[in-house]
């Protein structure tokens, strides 16, 4: 039981709901329980939707999958598109793809990672950052930035236009394309295309390592606010090369505890169900992962930008790889575990896409047609990347009919449902306890959640036999009733009006 | 021109040759005549009722009638188009027909005319229906959530293949495809897919396996040019 998590006793205390927590990708709340000194006794980040795509899957056939689960979303569809590819891969036999065919997915995927970081570290999270916290809430948005920051909203909005053109050429969209099939690719990069990508890269460049240079002087003008805001310690995972680079389409995962000790580190993620487990809890449709062998007190983590850089020895792509030794140096020897460090890492991951990018592009074999392979069919396969949220696995197990049998998928934000509990109770208790509560004051909690820009859609699945618990309360918040159900899906009822 | 060899449709001469419908002679002319149950080679049967145009006063299904010289064919009105766009929109509600993840989107007839009668809302509530999906032979994905029973299958398999593996049961809107093997599984037939009976389909409920989605994106059939553009390929095309 964490703290904060369930109030000693929900009696006497008020509520106040953040519904829905805004700039986010999908559908979320938070709910505070206050006594009437205004002191916090719970916060809980809910989230209220549910898709079922791990049901529905089932039956459909292995090569829609990617089209379909891309689906889950619309800001990194690529992300599940190529997780679950590398899981088809396993599943025709494709042990070693073409390079022409890797280089592109790889392509794509930085594009992604490049427009998917841009879109909310600029248009989401930047309102904050530079207009203040609890500013005027009409103008804390991205056309409020592009008024009072021209030209950082304008190159905000021209680099992820810049990802998603990457994407459009390699996948035939920019938004829910087809270009990754099971096996690898079905799409050639034209040399007019490859040449129209290579335009304007040293722009993009300089534009990324500005936005980089700003996300410092926010930190620097007040370390002690940026160094504090949602402070919490945990492990943290990621995933790495052989050699210990950060590698956002394929490695190893990597583990680290809340003082960079490793827990493990080169983890081949095809046993990951020996690794990680998923804990359910009633009052959330999303479940809380953690390593086994720590239990779920101790064993939860965070994953994306400020965890992997951090579970990396070095990122591959030297002015990268320099603004993160710069932004590790704030750290003085110590991981980072600052919420709103979470931006400075993603910006750092921008700059990085568009230096692999750029390497992609010089490479001879993106302009390959030896697209596909496939080997020996096998009937379960395993595929992670990592999404601009974080680590994301997809698991599926495809019968002799080629339909799938079983489908498991763990998302970025589930992975940091536990991390974004915990950060916002931090929050509550650093800035809104004992205080009057004010709309800018709960916009401190939403800011701690934007840091970590879940994706709410993508993280819940279950179907049918989650655990929820629903309550009856009187005027004065008195439990008059409560009915709940446990997660073999029994219902338990406590009339406790006796 | 003879204007003896003519009729008019909208209007436009539109010649054509003894024993050719109007639907026939209209496509061969470059007018486009919406349509989803006529496949070149076989027999009209005139189940879809998309192609249905006013001749002479009358409504009609342009694929069984006849061409005749001096006939006034209304097709392209607005009239028409919003009763067709109407049979769209019912047996897009019908059917489970999701186009995100269809691997024949793109090549998909029922799409193309979606796109070209411009169906903006599926406006009927979906119907959701359950059906199945058989999976049971080694090359073959029967999909019948996309079915929309234009009887093609039915008539290729019959009347080409002489292997009559398909059948339509059921009355009303309980017909459905079934499959003639004691288990009632694809994979028991003599089904190949070279067979007339698996190139025919419209829609995406009879598919080859593991082929989905090797066309990319803007070289797909109707990525180019709107089906009202390619009435040289729906008469000349050949399963």
């Amino acid at each position: 039981m964490f703290e904060l998590e369930n109030a000693k006793t929900t009696q006497g205390l008020r509520r106040i709901a953040i519904e829905p927590v805004s700039r986010v990708e999908g559908h979320g709340k938070v709910t505070l329980l206050l006594d009437e000194h205004n002191k916090i006794h719970q916060v809980r980040l809910h989230i209220v939707e549910f898709r079922g795509f791990e049901v529905f899957i089932k039956g459909r056939p292995y090569w829609e999958v990617p089209v379909t689960v891309q689906r889950l979303c619309g800001i990194c569809p690529v992300s599940h598109q190529l997780a679950a590819c590398k899981a088809m891969d396993v599943i025709i036999g494709a042990k070693q793809l073409t390079p022409t065919a890797e280089k592109l997915r790889r392509l794509m995927h930085y594009g992604q990672i490049v427009q998917s970081n841009a879109v909310h570290f600029y248009h989401l999270a930047s309102p904050d950052l530079l207009l203040g916290f609890d500013s005027e809430v009409a103008q804390r948005n991205i056309i409020g930035v592009a008024l009072k920051y021209p030209d950082i909203a304008k190159q905000g909005i021209l680099l992820r236009k810049y990802g998603q053109e990457v994407i459009h050429h390699v996948a035939g969209k920019r938004i829910h394309g087809t270009g990754a099939v099971p096996g690898g690719v079905n799409k050639a990069l034209t040399k007019a295309e490859r040449d129209i990508l290579k335009k304007n890269l040293p722009q993009l460049i300089e534009w990324a390592q500005g936005g980089i240079e700003l996300v410092q002087r926010l930190h620097e003008a007040n370390p002690s606010f940026y160094n504090t805001f949602g402070l919490f310690d945990s492990n943290m995972m990621g995933m790495v090369r052989e050699d210990g680079a950060l590698d956002l389409y394929h490695g190893y995962l990597c583990a680290k505890d809340a003082k960079g000790k490793p827990i493990f580190s080169r983890l081949n993620y095809e046993t990951y169900t020996q690794v990680l487990r998923e804990e359910v809890k009633p009052w959330s449709y999303m479940k809380f992962p953690y390593i086994a062998e720590l239990g779920p007190e101790n064993g939860w983590y965070k994953v994306g930008p400020l965890a992997r850089l951090q579970t990396c020895d070095f990122i591959p792509s030297p002015l990268a790889e320099a603004a993160r030794q710069t932004m590790l140096s704030f750290g003085n020897g110590q991981p980072i575990h600052s919420t709103l460090c979470y931006h400075w890492a993603r910006i750092i991951e921008v700059l990085h896409g568009l230096e692999v990018i750029q390497s992609l592009l010089e490479d001879p074999d993106v302009l390959g047609t030896d697209l596909t392979v496939k080997g020996e069919r096998q009937e379960e396969g395993v595929g992670v990347i990592e999404a601009p949220r974080g680590i994301l696995v997809h698991h599926y197990k495809v019968n002799e009919d080629d339909q799938v049998s079983m489908c498991n998928l763990i998302v970025s934000t589930t992975h940091n449902n536990q991390a974004m509990n915990s950060a916002i109770r931090s929050v509550a208790m650093q800035h809104l306890d004992r205080r009057i509560i004010s709309e800018g004051l709960l916009n401190h909690i939403e800011c701690a959640i934007r840091a970590y820009d879940p994706c709410l859609s993508c993280a819940t699945h279950a179907l049918g036999k989650m655990p929820l618990q629903v309550e009856l309360l009187n005027a004065e918040g008195k439990r008059l009733s409560l009915l709940s159900r446990d997660s073999t899906g029994t219902l338990h009822s406590a009339d406790l009006h006796a | 021109m003879n204007l003896e060899d003519t009729f008019i449709i909208d209007g436009t001469p539109i010649p054509f040759e003894p024993s050719q419908t109007v639907l026939q002679a209209a496509l061969k002319a470059g007018v486009f005549i919406p349509h989803l149950c006529f496949y070149p080679g076989l027999r009209p049967n005139g189940s879809c009722k998309l192609c249905t145009v006013i001749i002479n006063g009358r409504h009609t299904s342009a694929c069984t009638a006849l061409a005749r010289s001096g006939i006034e064919v209304e097709n392209n009105t607005p009239e028409l188009n919003d009763k067709r766009r109407l049979m769209l929109q019912m047996l897009f509600v019908e059917g489970n027909h999701f186009c995100p993840g269809c691997e024949k989107s793109g090549n998909c007839q029922l799409q193309a005319l979606a796109y070209e009668l411009e169906m903006m809302t599926p406006h009927f509530s979906h119907f959701f229906p359950s059906r199945k999906i058989d999976a049971s032979h080694p090359e073959a994905f029967l999909d019948m959530n996309r079915c929309i029973a234009c009887g093609l299958c039915v008539q290729a398999s019959c009347e080409v293949d002489k292997k009559n593996i398909f059948a339509l049961s059921g009355r009303g809107m309980a017909s459905h495809i079934v499959i003639n093997t004691p288990s009632g599984k694809l994979g028991d037939s003599s089904f190949a897919l070279s067979d007339k009976a698996a190139n025919v389909c419209p829609v995406g409920a009879i598919l080859p396996k593991r082929h989905g989605f090797a066309l990319p994106i803007g070289q797909r059939l109707y990525d180019t040019l709107p089906i009202s553009s390619q009435t040289e390929f729906l008469t000349t095309r050949k399963a």
